[in-house]
């Protein structure tokens, strides 16, 4: 009886945890773009294909060199996957105005959000950058990665190319 | 009796099982760092009574459509050297609750604040630094009309793992012009207001201090094509602490004004921003201790990334300070002579810092003093706190090299920014330059070099020398995607003292997998001013090992 019990408790217990850990997506959170509006940030879409949302600073020289190496394959990725990278700036109030005058001198074509105030971060537990997440085309994160160090960008690719089938 | 709770049991599970889309979704992250602390006399580092320190954090945040609640458990034992000895024991110092319901978002519990540049509030949290001034009580965000966004928030700001005496109470509106009125043109406006008020019993007997202590601002940021202009002015009415002492004793009000103006276009960045900040500490209780302090004034340099750039770090001086802070961000066109095959970035950057015009209102009567912005654009009689003119070059050679150059002139006035007697150390003058090579091996490998040195020059008048000149050396290989392996010499050649002329090597391996991260290291680490965003702490000198793990789920 005790077992029955215990089992089913168990059965209980994993399917919970299961439904639990399924289907991680974005919260429900506002960030800034840079025309000085809040935009949530589930209401980022890209027709069903695979978005990259990498957080990273001015000050940040991984970020930086990550988000650069990319941007020289960007369109090449574009092409072949469909992908969409959303590069969300947590730099604060001491840095936050040299974002765009930074990105448009690089030359990135990414989407550009400002989260100075971490809430998005924080909702997603970035402690630290760069951090990497990949959405699928339902929105669902299926992969996240910390800090850079060169060549992460093929295997991120990689999982671009998994799911971009 | 147990086999009704099977029968539930069996009733329930299927329910589970159907609605378990609507459970809503955990996730979180951990982090835990420790160090172990032997002595060295050498370096003045001194071992620790429990030899292994640590601190840890759990996050763990629930949602469930409109509902978010969360909580983060801290672990302290005990608190590692270079963090205050208040951290200590376990507990779970932030946890809230939140919901949006028709627009209106409600926080209970801890929750971060900023309204607009942070003049007059901002509470944010950094590990790094120690640092977590959170609000606890309640937040009110709401959009009556389109384009206007209310806050409103009433609590008590965190110091370590108790909570300040003041109450803070606030407000915020920002109204996005062209929002409301759905313009489409180039020119956009948004302005912005807020209140901020601490209240606090006057408990001192011999003088009459206000109980609730008002500071206001007002904002404006103006974008035309690629130009944007963001304005901010501050208020803030007298605070004196109550202490007998007459420099902490008196009544000035305080002021801040924050001009920042930036243009880009594709290939090119140019920023401008200047501030004048006179007695704009705010705190959240009647007291001096920084880690009262609830709003934030951006220091105006460029925040380095390499150890020897950041090794006499710019702080804001909040009782009195102008500055400015330009940038220019260029990128020489690919296929030309300077831009070779991949184009070559460039970034000049020039900083200065001053103390203001006839001294702070702080230090004068505030009945017959006022300070004046524009008297101290023009630098006479100013004392220079810091100044950093700097140029940085990046450059992809080939598939394979890549390369970073920096060169920097430095001035930094140790006396006002460490809090010396002044004549102590005066104005350390530095030239440093750094070298920044990678290298891919193969596919996944790359070996990285950092090479910087530090020439650095003392102040003829001071009474003390400064640390002299600086070499330093750091080579890294890394294996993509999962390793790191890093070791780094920092060598103080030049040191006035010939027994602090000290190697201080460090060394480190890493392992990265998807989510998760461990990193072991093993050196000294030189006493000195640590910094993040400006805002800086002193760290002791340490010898031993240390231990990082970092996950996500």
């Amino acid at each position: 009886m005790i077992k029955k019990l215990i089992l089913s408790l168990f059965v209980i217990a994993f399917f919970t945890v299961s439904s639990f850990s399924q289907n991680r997506t974005l919260p429900s959170v506002k960030v800034k773009n840079l025309k000085g509006s809040l935009v949530n940030i589930q209401t980022i879409e890209n027709d069903g294909n695979p978005i990259v949302i990498s957080f990273w600073a001015t000050w940040c020289k991984p970020c930086k060199k990550e988000l650069n190496t990319i941007a020289e394959v960007y369109e090449d990725w574009q092409e072949e996957t469909g992908v969409k990278l959303v590069a969300i700036s947590i730099d604060d109030s001491r840095s936050a105005s040299k974002v765009k005058p930074y990105v448009n001198s690089s030359g990135w074509e990414y989407e550009i959000y400002l989260d100075p105030n971490r809430d998005l971060s924080r909702s997603l537990g970035v402690s630290t950058v760069p951090h990497t997440f990949l959405l699928d085309g339902k929105g669902n994160i299926v992969w996240e990665h910390r800090g850079y160090i060169e060549g992460d960008e093929e295997e991120l690719l990689e999982q671009i190319e998994q799911i971009s089938k | 009796m147990k086999k009704i709770l099977l029968l539930s049991f069996i009733f329930i599970s299927p329910y589970l099982l159907l609605s378990q889309n609507n459970l809503g979704q955990i996730n979180g992250n951990f982090e835990t760092n420790l160090q172990s602390y032997t002595d060295d006399p050498s370096i003045d580092a001194i071992a620790a009574d429990e030899v292994i320190l640590n601190n840890a954090y759990l996050n763990i945040l629930y949602t469930k459509g409109k509902f978010t609640g969360g909580l983060r458990y801290e672990s302290y034992l005990n608190a590692l050297q270079d963090y205050d000895a208040r951290y200590q024991g376990n507990g779970i110092p932030y946890r809230f609750a939140r919901y949006t319901s028709d627009g209106l978002d409600v926080t209970v519990g801890n929750y971060y604040e900023q309204f607009g540049n942070g003049l007059i509030l901002r509470t944010y949290e950094d590990k790094g630094l120690g640092i977590d001034n959170s609000l606890d009580g309640v937040r009110l965000k709401y959009i009556p009309i389109n384009g206007l966004y209310v806050t409103g928030l009433i609590g008590k700001s965190r110091t370590y793992f108790e909570y300040s005496e003041g109450i803070i109470r606030g407000a915020d509106a920002e109204f996005n012009i062209n929002e409301a009125l759905k313009l489409e043109g180039e020119t956009s406006y948004i302005l912005g207001g807020s209140f901020v008020s601490r209240f606090q019993k006057d408990n001192n007997p011999a003088f009459n201090l206000p109980e609730n202590v008002a500071s206001m601002s007002a904002r404006l940021n103006i974008m035309h094509g690629g130009f944007n202009y963001y304005g901010e002015y501050a208020y803030k009415i007298n605070d004196p602490v109550g202490s007998f002492s007459f420099d902490e004793n008196n009544y000035s009000t305080g002021k801040a004004i924050v001009n920042n103006l930036t243009y880009s276009q594709k290939g090119l960045g140019i920023t401008i921003e200047s501030h004048f900040v006179d007695h704009m500490e705010f705190r959240s209780e009647r007291a001096k201790q920084k880690e009262f302090i609830i709003n934030y004034i951006p220091t105006l340099s460029k925040n380095h990334a390499y150890t020897l750039l950041a090794l006499y770090p710019c702080a804001t001086q909040p009782e009195g300070e102008f500055g400015f802070n330009t940038n220019i961000f260029y990128k020489i066109p690919k296929n030309t002579l300077f831009g070779g095959k991949y184009g070559t970035k460039l970034n000049l950057n020039f900083a200065r810092t001053n103390s203001i015009e006839g001294g702070n209102s702080y230090l004068n009567d505030s009945s017959s003093h006022t300070s004046n912005p524009f008297k101290s654009i023009s630098i006479k009689d100013e004392t220079l706190y810091f100044s950093d003119f700097n140029l940085e070059i990046n450059k992809k050679i080939n598939k394979k090299v890549n390369l970073n150059l920096v060169l920097a002139k430095q001035k930094y006035n140790k006396d006002a920014l460490e809090g010396k007697t002044i004549g102590e150390y005066g104005i350390v003058s530095s030239t440093i330059a750094v070298a920044d090579v990678s290298y891919k091996i193969k596919k996944g490998h790359t070996i990285r070099l950092e090479l910087q040195e530090l020439l650095s020059k003392d102040d003829a008048t001071a009474t003390n020398h400064a640390d002299g000149d600086w070499h330093m050396v750091l080579a890294e290989y890394t294996i993509s995607p999962n390793w790191f392996f890093a070791i780094q010499d920092m060598y103080n050649y030049g040191n006035y003292d010939e027994e602090k002329q000290l190697h201080y090597v460090n060394t480190s391996i890493g392992f990265m997998k998807g989510a998760n991260r461990f990193e072991i290291g093993y050196g000294k680490k030189r006493a000195g001013i640590f910094c993040v965003g400006g805002v800086c702490k002193e760290v002791p000198s340490s010898n031993g090992f240390s231990l990082n793990i970092s996950s996500n789920f």
